[in-house]
């Protein structure tokens, strides 16, 4: 099993997860320069936090054209995992790759906190480790985070089951004031139709340990694991 | 050539950052001002393009690709010879 975190210029989470990764699951983790093409050998790939490009544009508008996010295309039509945080979220929304478009927050600051999430869908192969309203200690900092699609689309992800996680309070009410970004009905991750490629705008990877206030990212992580070791078996 | 490119947040979506400059500009002592949205604004040398309707063709694409997210933004282009 290979994880793979891209590098594009301006991500600044690339080591948390590769941290996360290599200490945590104790798997073979790779960077990927955003120039490169080649993902063989990579069962899942990270898209990490940052400011790819600087924001320029729209935040992760830019990175959509670098020449990494063609292969992360096909390799999400292979079926392979791909994890969006942060600013691997904005990205995978502009590439399309996830539907929606993460806006600026609705209170215009740059939110930097620890947030409570609620398990929305344990069957994914992010998920498994948790069950259905598990409420999640995980940090948050953008100031592009709010979540906004078109009836339709929210109706579909609803649907079939494509919203991962939800802001609420400590207790899992999903709340207007546990919401800290104005974000579409309190939404904070969600994956595609396949479940397959997840994107969220919290941070995982810097909740791995108690040192660091909360260790409940580390679920996210151990059930992707999990979910390639099935997959290999299955092959 | 020169194209101008207009990127606007779609009508249906709320902004933000329109909303804390109207309030600013009120505070200033702006009293007849009902909304203001905010926007971005391209200015695009062209060379090459011989007609208005191709380079009205190229910038649109490129609106749609690139300089408007779709799902929250809506563009406009003006092509000036």
């Amino acid at each position: 099993m290979k994880f793979g975190v891209v590098v594009f210029p301006g991500s600044n989470c690339d080591h948390d997860a590769y941290h996360a990764v290599s200490k945590y699951l104790g798997q073979p983790v790779g960077f990927i320069w955003h120039k490169e093409t080649d993902l063989s050998g990579f069962d899942a790939v990270i898209v990490p936090g940052g400011f790819s490009y600087g924001d320029y544009l729209r935040a992760g508008a830019l990175a959509r054209f670098s020449p990494v996010m063609k292969s992360i295309n096909n390799f999400a039509a292979e079926g392979k995992y791909v994890f969006g945080i942060c600013n691997g979220f904005q990205i995978l929304c502009e590439a399309g790759l996830l539907p929606g478009a993460l806006m600026r927050n609705a209170g215009l600051h740059f939110v930097c906190k620890h947030v409570n999430l609620r398990v929305e869908n344990e069957n994914t192969p992010f998920t498994s480790s948790y069950d259905n309203g598990h409420v999640l200690s995980i940090p948050i900092a953008h100031a592009e985070g709010n979540y906004a699609c078109d009836d339709e689309t929210f109706d579909s992800l609803e649907e079939n089951g494509q919203i991962v996680f939800r802001y609420s309070d400590e207790n899992g009410e999903v709340t207007d004031e546990a919401n800290p970004n104005g974000a579409r009905s309190n939404i904070a991750g969600i994956c595609n139709q396949d479940r397959n490629v997840l994107g969220m705008m919290p941070h995982p990877e810097r909740a791995c340990e108690e040192l660091l206030g909360s260790n409940d990212g580390r679920g996210m992580f151990s059930s992707l694991a999990a979910s390639i070791s099935r997959h290999s078996i299955l092959q | 050539m020169k194209a101008k490119v207009f990127v606007t947040l779609k009508p249906s979506v709320l902004d933000p950052q329109g909303k804390a400059i109207h309030h600013s500009i009120e505070t200033l002592g702006y009293g007849n001002i009902s909304d203001v949205r905010q926007g971005k604004y391209f200015e695009i040398a062209l060379n090459g393009i011989a007609d208005e309707e191709s380079a009205r063709q190229e910038i649109e694409q490129m609106a749609k690709d690139v300089l408007a997210n779709p799902v929250i933004e809506d563009y406009r282009v003006e092509i000036e010879s």
